[in-house]
């Protein structure tokens, strides 16, 4: 069981920054992300899309943004818990028991959701049936890429990932690669690779298609492709791997008493607390009259947040606001020297 | 105001009179339409305002740009008249404009 002044949930930009503020305050506080990565929609939506309106950054990517924000954590030591996505939230007294779906528990008084749209998750293929395969003989993702060893395997998508295991698997597999339109959007290099895999027969390209039906009961037998012309091909195939991106779910956020509206938890507008003591919503994920989506207002929310957040932290101890600028206190914190 | 025709997966239609200058998209939502989430907020990067734009209004519409065409890539269901609504601004060409939403967006 882990214990610290205040639990994050999200490590985007505005996680990030609310960190950055309870540590300047004197909180300990530990981040958890469902991703692999830090930096939330920044990173994985919009990594060079070039942001305009962050005070005082006149231009920064999704990536810079990320890159700068954990440079002004670097002076502290801050555990982050990626690839775990928060399942359980449980009130245990006068603090949260927070259980994720790799089974870390956290022990709470303030629990952050700075989640933005939700957790990313793999977008699925659309007919129904896909689901009874779904982590058997149908893939969103690949850890063991051993398993698809001289077998046949219907690979979906025309982007990067699509592309890249095409190409690695056709080595000792037989490949169908299957896209929805004639045009791909991977890397150069990868695509006149696969064209060349394509001319050679080692992976047979299907485009203006897109998965109709998989068939079989127990086990995947093959898989039905149907063109823009509604001309259908049956396929035969022992495994099927869709790389269609990743969605933002709300997920388990939804099922912990918050008072939502539509896909956003409700809070006030003085300690961005939600109905329940000790949770706040910050960033995108929060709502109240006149809510801007903006990273800059994630920050004054995340600020005010770690604020409350000190009262049930240090219910001893009186909070006192400080600069930066003039306070030993922070300038220790951070490690600088005091003039 | 220029009148769009949202009409969601069940076939139930919203005509709604959207405002010059927003997109397809922002209508839907500020009207509380079902079927769109647009869970980016409009910044084409997430395929959850997706549409099928009715055959006879498909071709009246300026030309997706390749960003918008990577993005239907992982839309739910895309079809050959597919677009997203983000992209879609209302303008007085476009009045009586009828749209199709998918079944869901992800």
């Amino acid at each position: 069981m882990i214990k610290t002044d205040a639990l994050i949930i999200g490590a985007g930009p505005t996680g990030l920054f609310t960190a950055h503020q309870l540590k300047l305050i004197g909180l300990n506080c530990e981040v958890v992300d469902n991703l692999d990565k830090i930096g939330g929609q920044c990173i994985e939506l919009y990594p060079d899309k070039p942001i305009y309106d962050i005070p005082a950054i006149p231009e920064c990517t999704g990536e810079e943004l990320t890159n700068n924000l954990l440079d002004q954590l670097k002076p502290f030591n801050i555990k982050f818990h990626l690839n775990e996505r928060v399942e359980e939230v449980k009130k245990n007294n006068d603090k949260w028991d927070v259980k994720t779906n790799k089974g870390t528990l956290f022990s709470t008084p303030n629990i952050i959701i700075a989640a933005g749209v939700g957790s990313f998750e793999p977008r699925k293929f659309a007919p129904k049936d896909c689901e009874k395969f779904e982590d058997k003989s149908i893939f969103y993702s690949i850890k063991d890429k051993n398993i698809f060893k001289s077998k046949i395997i219907s690979i979906f998508g025309g982007g990067d990932s699509a592309l890249d295991w095409a190409v690695e698997l056709s080595k000792n597999s037989k490949i169908n690669l299957i896209h929805r339109r004639e045009e791909f959007r991977a890397a150069k290099s990868t695509l006149d690779q696969m064209k060349k895999l394509v001319k050679e027969g080692k992976i047979n390209l299907f485009t203006k298609y897109q998965l109709k039906s998989v068939k079989g009961d127990e086990k995947l037998e093959g898989i039905d492709i149907e063109h823009d012309n509604k001309d259908i091909k049956s396929l035969k195939t022992d495994f099927v791997l869709g790389f269609f991106g990743l969605i933002m779910k709300l997920g388990p956020i939804a099922d912990w008493g918050l008072s939502l509206d539509k896909k956003t938890v409700t809070v006030d507008t003085e300690k961005f607390e939600t109905n329940q003591k000790g949770i706040y919503a910050v960033g995108d994920i929060c709502n109240y009259p006149g809510k801007l989506k903006l990273i800059l207002s994630g920050f004054h929310e995340g600020a005010l947040a770690a604020r409350a957040c000190f009262k049930l932290a240090r219910p001893n101890e009186k909070y006192r606001f400080e600069f930066t600028t003039s306070s030993k206190t922070i300038k220790d914190r951070l490690g600088v020297k005091s003039d | 105001m220029t009148k769009i025709v949202y009409i969601e997966h069940s076939g139930k239609s919203h005509s709604i009179d959207v405002q010059n200058g927003l997109s397809v998209m922002e209508g839907a939502i500020q009207n509380n339409i079902p079927g769109i989430d647009a869970d980016c907020g409009g910044s084409m990067a997430c395929a959850t305002c997706h549409v099928y734009v009715k055959e006879e209004w498909f071709n009246k519409l300026q030309k997706k740009d390749d960003g918008e065409e990577d993005m239907l890539d992982m839309a739910f269901e895309p079809s050959k008249f597919s677009r997203l609504s983000c992209q879609l601004i209302v303008t007085d060409e476009l009045d009586g404009l009828e749209v199709q939403l998918p079944s869901k967006q992800a």
